[in-house]
């Protein structure tokens, strides 16, 4: 075991991670701990763009983006952080371009900008451009932007370390942040990293789903560790699916595609969403597209022999727009499918894409111990985190954004934190026990469970109950489904029992973080008897501000006999300026 | 618009699909393995499956993980080519196993899957990729201007100058490029294709104001020079850049210093 010791360090490599090190190794000892390469994390695979009211191509302003991002997330945002996301959007973008960012143009040489789903002009009119973009590979262009800015400010990056544990010390009862365990993926070596501030950037946990966006190392390791110790993770029901997936595969085709004027259609041919969102058409919120779909799909109008997707029209857009804006994904559909989408619609279906939930922070990127406890020391930002600024449902564009708003923000938080704290905080004793323990268990198991088994059961549960409808009976079969994996899991074993490189043994690591936070997310979307954003209950079709307008705090309860359990507590939401209304688009 | 109906797409990609023909065949992966904990010696072995030939590369390769042998290792992410974790060397050629489908490599013979080559391999199709990086960030891959004074907005750049370097752009720092240069392989000094193509991407930017350090960093006695044409990078990258031209346009704005 080796011991490190900084002062700040951070979790995760994608856009959150790399840009709070830009801001925090320029004020402090920093190190990145990642299990993947910098460049291979997925914000890379996000497309469309970053919103901000820059009003290059026509009226815009933070307060409509506020606004709308309240909206969308069917007021459970906290809207004090909407607004800081939305004014400090336009900044964040300027950030972007001035550190290289090669974004599109308009013809006077400004950032170009587009539509997006939800976004809209003075409080819902019409649709506004808001989108700043690079082509549909905003996040690659995001994601190489910001390691070009840390190989500039010389950032120190520890790759593919799997960081497995928090590490918190008690001082007077209150619980502080001491440093984080890791595993190096390369020697199968545990090392300890002993630091003032610890940042959480380690994205999603999509992979618990079968048909979904995400790549397959997102994992939920960062909201698993802090949970694990005690912490509570925050709104877990709450889960985007994102409409556009390709057909049975999840692959991500953009809601830039819609922006770029591309059209939804059932079996008849018929532009469904006419019906749901006479406003906003294609370019709902994302939740109400994907009900829409689903619907569509339920009443028989799905294409194909078994009904089960509909289509993503661009034909009707000329080739020269879908090579200039589009080319990425209209390359996935001719690899993956055979498809031309010059001439062909596309078949899609709901992907599970986004979790507005996550680990609790305030604006400031600190995380909270309760309803408004902080944890000196700890950080979270980015989709691991919830701020909370997506509430039920996040719009597209808004997470490219949070990133860097967010990012930034813990970045020199935590770093203005390790500069006036005098001394480390101390590291219980012992402190790899637990990551030992748990490496040793699953390298010398001889069970019979399989990690993969039991992750395509708990993925194909996840899918068949709480998905875009639920109820209560599919969320209790969800729930019951999950105890038994977790049990299950207890039997599992690898096969790989080696030092080096064992990624058979990580991904049984992996499996446990999933099954843990699967089991919060059905059990806080039992709890939530109404109907909000990305949690739809065909039991309660209604949203309910007097009983439900609140977020979720879910903790993790350990008796006196050992026996596990997860208690659900409520924490205000946090409301300015904004009425709850009916949402309609 | 076209009229949806039961097109050629229906059924692609989903082994589930209820057709009378099954979709699935067998087919053989030979795999080259190395685990210096087992044996100081790199060996082929072969595995067989039965797979929908619509399916990827990588989609076989975590079949016999899954269900056959847990200690193949090699790394992967996104799964769609975007992250670019998967460059390796499938019958004989660089590419992303997630960007390549069965049914597009013969499957009715053997398909020979190895680590990309000219870099040292850890374990399976796992390589060390440091000293690749270390070439990339060698060309100061990042944007370098001289104004003493911010603007206050976005710098302003033309649409045709922001088109200038797009290609470039699409850089995912996989390897397929460079691990299958000759010049590469032979010492492992020379930058490599992506290196330059990252250094192009900056010395083409309207904005940048540091071309002149790149190129003299790539005017090296490892740098630019060393390509020989083979085109081997562009037919590799999985991105589909015109490497072989990228260099060659770095080649001639060290002769005409006119980027």
């Amino acid at each position: 075991m080796k011991i490190h010791k900084y002062d700040t360090v951070i979790v995760g490599a994608g856009g959150a991670g790399m840009r709070a090190a830009i801001e925090s190794t320029k004020r402090s000892r920093t190190a990145v701990l990642t299990k993947l390469y910098p460049t291979r994390s997925h914000t890379g695979a996000a497309q469309g763009g970053m919103a901000a009211a820059l009003a290059n191509v026509e009226e815009d302003n933070w307060e409509w983006h506020t606004f709308d991002t309240v909206k969308g997330g069917d007021y459970l945002v906290d809207q004090d952080a909407a607004e800081i996301l939305a004014k400090e959007a336009i900044d964040s973008v300027l950030d972007l371009e001035k550190m290289g960012l090669p974004f599109n143009r308009t013809p006077d040489g400004t950032i170009d900008q587009r539509r997006f789903g939800g976004h809209s002009r003075n409080h819902g009119e019409a649709p506004v451009r808001r989108s700043c973009y690079a082509a549909d590979r905003t996040g690659h262009m995001i994601l190489q932007t910001l390691y070009q800015n840390c190989v500039k400010e010389g950032v120190e990056f520890f790759n593919e370390f799997y960081v497995l544990d928090q590490l918190i010390t008690e001082i007077d009862g209150v619980k502080h942040s001491a440093g984080v365990v890791a595993y190096e993926l390369a020697t199968g070596e545990i090392h300890v990293f002993q630091a003032k501030a610890v940042i959480y950037a380690s994205g999603g946990t999509g992979k618990f789903f079968k048909v979904t966006s995400n790549a397959h190392t997102l994992t939920g390791d960062g909201q698993a560790a802090v949970y694990r110790r005690g912490l509570p993770l925050e709104d877990m029901e709450f889960f985007q699916f994102h409409p556009t997936g390709i057909w049975r595969m999840g692959i991500l085709l953009t809601e830039g595609a819609r922006g770029e004027g591309g059209i939804l259609r059932n079996k008849d041919g018929e532009r469904f969403m006419e019906k749901y969102a006479p406003v906003m058409k294609d370019l709902a919120s994302r939740d109400v597209v994907s009900r829409s779909i689903y619907t569509e799909i339920r009443e028989g109008r799905g294409c194909g022999p078994e009904g089960d997707h509909v289509y993503l029209d661009l034909t009707h857009l000329p080739p020269e727009q879908l090579d200039a804006k589009l080319p990425d994904i209209t390359e996935f559909a001719r690899t993956y499918l055979g498809i031309e989408p010059y001439t062909d619609p596309i078949p899609i279906q709901p992907t599970a894409h986004y979790a507005m939930g996550g680990i609790p922070t305030n604006v400031r990127g600190e995380v909270l111990s309760d309803n408004t406890t902080v944890v000196p020391g700890l950080y979270a930002a980015g989709e691991v985190a919830c701020v909370s600024v997506h509430g039920a449902n996040r719009l597209g564009t808004n997470s490219l954004l949070d990133i860097n708003v967010f990012g930034k923000r813990a970045g020199i938080a935590a770093a203005e934190y390790s500069a006036t704290v005098a001394a480390h905080v101390e590291l219980p004793e012992d402190p790899a026990s637990l990551v030992v323990a748990q490496i040793e268990r699953l390298r010398s198991s001889t069970g019979s469970e399989r990690v993969a088994d039991i992750r395509r059961e708990l993925q194909e549960t996840m899918d068949a109950n709480v998905m875009v409808f639920r109820t209560e009976q599919t969320i209790k079969t969800a729930v019951e489904k999950i105890a038994e994996l977790r049990e299950r899991y207890r039997h599992v074993s690898v096969q790989d029992k080696g030092k080096r490189f064992n990624t058979d043994l990580l991904e049984a690591v992996e499996l446990g973080n999933l099954l843990d936070l699967a089991e919060v997310m059905a059990v806080s979307a039992l709890a939530r008897k109404e109907s909000r954003g990305g949690h739809y209950r065909e039991d309660y079709p209604n949203r309910d501000d007097v009983n439900f307008m609140r977020h979720t705090m879910a903790y993790r309860e350990v008796g006196d006999d050992g026996t596990e359990s997860i208690r659900l507590d409520y924490k205000p939401v946090v409301q300015t300026r904004y009425q709850p209304m009916e949402r309609k688009y | 618009m076209a009229t949806p109906t039961l097109d050629k797409a229906d059924g692609a990609g989903a082994p589930e699909a209820g057709f009378a023909d099954s979709p699935y065949i067998t087919a053989t992966f030979r795999i080259r393995r190395f685990n210096s904990e087992v044996s100081a010696e790199a060996v082929w072995e072969d595995f067989q499956l039965e797979i929908d030939p619509k399916e990827r590369v990588l989609d076989a390769l975590h079949k016999i993980k899954w269900d056959q042998d847990g200690t193949l290792t090699f790394r992967r992410s996104c799964a769609h080519g975007i992250c670019g974790s998967d460059a390796m060397r499938i019958n004989g050629k660089n590419r992303l196993a997630c960007k390549t489908l069965i049914k597009d490599l013969s499957p009715e013979k053997p398909i020979t899957v190895e680590p990309i080559k000219g870099l040292t391999v850890l374990k399976d199709l796992v390589v060390d990729m440091e000293p690749f990086f270390q070439a990339y960030r060698d060309v100061m891959p990042f944007l370098i201007t001289k104004d003493t004074n911010e603007p206050t907005r976005e710098r302003l750049q033309t649409a045709e100058d922001r088109e200038r370097f797009d290609d470039t752009t699409k850089c995912i720092l996989c390897a397929a490029c460079t691990s299958s240069c000759p010049v590469f392989w032979n010492d492992g000094q020379y930058f490599g294709p992506a290196a330059i193509v990252n250094a192009h991407r900056f010395i083409f930017d309207s904005r940048d104001e540091a071309g002149e350090q790149r190129l003299e960093i790539l005017n090296d006695k490892d740098g630019v020079w060393r390509c020989r044409t083979t085109f081997n990078c562009t037919d590799a990258c999985p991105r589909g850049i015109e490497v072989t031209k990228a260099i060659q346009e770095v080649k001639r704005a060290l002769i005409t210093r006119r980027f």
